[in-house]
């Protein structure tokens, strides 16, 4: 076989590299979606991520189980609430209700206060602080243990005077103990195995359907299927349930691999899981749906699914803690159903939650489907307008 | 039942500022096969797709077999067959699927023997289970034409049906209509063909968005009065440079070994010959009645649009 020449293969016209390069760009001025996905998306990304992004967690939720109520443990209180470390979300008078926030993700710690805490420190007994941490999320965790330790320290330090001067020493006259709930080992993959079911479902689902109405529009076959009398809706269920049963496999895969491969232990309900996964599907197949309503070539449907995929990843909790995001950020991430599903899924399988823990999360990505459902039916075109 | 099936006032449609279809009428009696002609671009296919309930017109008004064009759309797609200018049935299913998901689209019963039918009619009974993206264009476009006509229409529009397709086949599709029309189904067809646009029983010719002519099809030549010239001999090619050349001359048509020049101005013609004849002496000229293939040269000529 004869290769070709390298001279031939360097001769090129630079008017013809020009006569192509200005094509492009006419092509790339005439599509104006891409072209504005292409400005917008590192601004809007910037923006987003560079703010919402934090690995240094702040204002991470706590709960704080007060038993008693004394001059130094009102100190450590007002300590507490002056951190930017921890946002007190609720003081709780029993444990139960301390134990609900923890479990319903509403608190990422709980610190607890015990009785007669004053008295037997007064006493040189060592009581104990309790910090029980959601170690479902070790990142979120980890940070912030340390912080109260030197929260207790200069809180306690001022009362440390005069008579009780003594009690000013190394080590503290108290004790810290931190429990790490529902992932005692603080093993990632607890974390990032469950979640990562709810970033893959995201993926496929998504960018399936999302090609759905754009591959008919891009063929020609768009035409033909609207000279017949079949209705929107029809189409909606027709083209997205296919994808139901592949989402089901996916779901499968990932559940086998969890336990066999990383011996996720499957604490809670399964029922609650199959009803939040399925729900969870419909939303995502409703968001491609969406998508390939809106998407005039399969290009622009594959740029759009990406405009949806890196928030779902950034802002819902999957990389980074949630709760230490800035409010804006976790409003958009609440609009996200891997938001929801993420949370759900995480409270299913590792803190043995049942449906009526996750109701919570149910209900928003149930009113997240209806929403998107009846975008994606208003805004198909019955015509070829 | 009335036996006017399609009836149509005032449709204009308009793409940003140009209006594509403008004041737009069309009133087809049972049965018929109306030919819809026009240059490219000239608004055709916005006018089926208005007809069939797949574009909204801006404004007028009308009916397709009694159901309104503007809200009964539903009702008109279930008995109107519209055959797409581009092959727009799946490429990727075969012939058979092809057809079953159309007839599962319209609901009809005796799925299986209606498409055993259909593929029977096709004479693609063997091939069934071939790709619909393997098949040439000639098939591509029978295959089309049997998904369309699957649920029974008893309105038939078809875009441009024979673009591309070799003259046999052409004939084969055309001895079809013919057939279905026997049987009292209704038919709007676009075409660039002449020999196509002659086996019409009426002709609209819309130019430019605008209906320029709409009249049986052996009124045309009347309507349109022409007059012509046959110029023969040899060498021609100057004698048609100086007719292309000169004023008032609509048409230069070479056919063979002559020249057909028409115009609607006869004066100017006579003029034009008769220098051509001066200058070329040894060419024979003789007027003639233009005839269809004239009177078609100079409506896809687009000449018509200076005539209103």
């Amino acid at each position: 076989m004869k290769l070709p020449s390298l001279s031939a293969l360097l001769d090129l016209s630079w008017s013809r590299v020009f006569a192509v390069f200005l094509k492009e760009l006419v092509q790339m001025r005439r599509d104006r979606p891409t072209f504005a996905i292409m400005i917008m998306m590192p601004i809007m990304q910037l923006v987003l991520f560079g703010y919402a992004i934090n690995t240094d967690p702040r204002h991470l939720p706590a709960v704080i189980e007060m038993r008693e109520d004394g001059p130094m443990t009102r100190a450590f209180l007002a300590s507490l609430q002056a951190s930017t470390f921890i946002d007190i979300v609720d003081i709780a008078y029993t444990s139960d209700e301390a134990e609900a926030a923890l479990r319903s993700g509403e608190a990422t710690y709980l610190i607890s206060i015990p009785e007669g805490f004053e008295r037997r420190l007064i006493r040189g007994e060592r009581p104990q602080i309790l910090i029980a941490a959601d170690a479902s999320d070790p990142v979120a965790s980890s940070g912030a243990i340390s912080a109260i330790e030197r929260i207790a320290q200069s809180a306690f330090a001022p009362e440390f005077q005069g008579p009780l001067n003594f009690l000013a020493r190394a080590p503290p006259p108290y004790e810290i103990v931190v429990h790490r709930r529902y992932n005692p080992a603080g093993v990632s993959a607890f974390n990032i195995v469950p979640a990562l079911l709810g970033v893959i479902l995201t993926m496929t689902m998504v960018m399936i359907t999302s090609i759905a109405l754009t591959r008919e529009t891009e063929r020609g076959t768009m035409e033909n299927l609207l000279a017949t009398p079949v209705r929107p809706l029809e189409v909606m269920i027709g083209k997205t349930t296919p994808y139901i049963g592949v989402g089901a496999i996916q779901v499968a895969i990932v559940l086998i691999v969890a336990m066999l491969l990383f011996r996720i232990p499957f604490t809670g309900s399964f029922l609650a899981f199959l009803i939040a996964v399925t729900l969870f599907i419909f939303a995502n197949l409703m968001l491609g749906y969406l998508i390939s309503t809106a998407a005039r070539t399969q290009m622009q449907a594959m740029q759009m699914t990406f405009f949806i995929f890196l928030p779902s990843i950034l802002l819902s909790g999957f990389m980074f803690p949630f709760r230490a995001m800035p409010g804006w950020a976790q409003a958009i991430g609440e609009a996200l159903p891997i938001t929801h599903f993420l949370r759900m899924v995480r409270e299913i399988v590792l803190k043995g939650a049942g449906l009526g823990d996750v109701l919570n999360d149910l209900w928003p990505l149930a009113l997240i489907l209806i929403v998107l459902a009846s975008l994606a039916l208003l805004r198909f075109r019955r015509t070829l307008d | 039942m009335s036996d006017i099936v399609i009836d149509v006032r005032g449709l204009t449609k308009s793409y940003g500022r140009r209006k594509v279809v403008d004041d737009f009428d069309l009133t087809v009696p049972r049965g018929a096969i109306y030919g819809f002609l026009g240059p490219n671009g000239s608004g055709k296919t916005t006018t089926i797709r208005m007809v069939c309930g797949l574009l909204k017109p801006e404004s007028g008004a009308g009916s397709v077999l009694g159901f309104d064009v503007l809200n009964e759309s539903l009702k008109i797609k279930e008995r109107v067959g519209y055959m797409t200018q581009k092959f727009s049935l799946y490429e990727d299913l075969s012939i058979r699927e092809n057809l079953e998901f159309i007839a599962r689209l319209y609901g009809l019963d005796r799925r299986d023997d209606r498409v055993d039918a259909a593929l029977e009619d096709l004479g693609l009974s063997e091939r069934q289970e071939q790709l619909a993206g393997k098949l040439s264009g000639g098939w591509k476009q029978r295959l089309a034409l049997a998904a369309c006509m699957i649920h029974e229409p008893e309105v038939l529009l078809l875009d441009e049906p024979t673009a591309g397709v070799d003259p046999k086949a052409r004939r084969d599709f055309w001895d079809a209509i013919r057939r279905y029309s026997a049987q009292g189904v209704t038919t709007l067809v676009s075409t660039h063909y002449m020999d196509e646009a002659v086996q019409c029983d009426s002709i609209a010719y819309i130019a430019y968005g605008k209906k320029l002519l709409d009249a049986p099809t052996a009124d045309i030549p009347k309507q349109v009065g022409l007059f012509g010239w046959r110029i023969a001999g040899r060498p021609l090619l100057q004698a048609q440079q100086m007719l292309e050349a000169a004023p008032g001359v609509d048409i230069v048509a070479r056919f063979g070994a002559e020249i057909h020049a028409c115009s609607k101005d006869a004066a100017a013609l006579d003029r034009a010959v008769r220098a051509v004849k001066q200058a070329q002496p040894h060419v024979e000229i003789e007027p003639i009645e233009a005839g269809f293939e004239e009177i078609f040269i100079y409506l896809m000529s687009g000449a018509l649009d200076n005539f209103q």
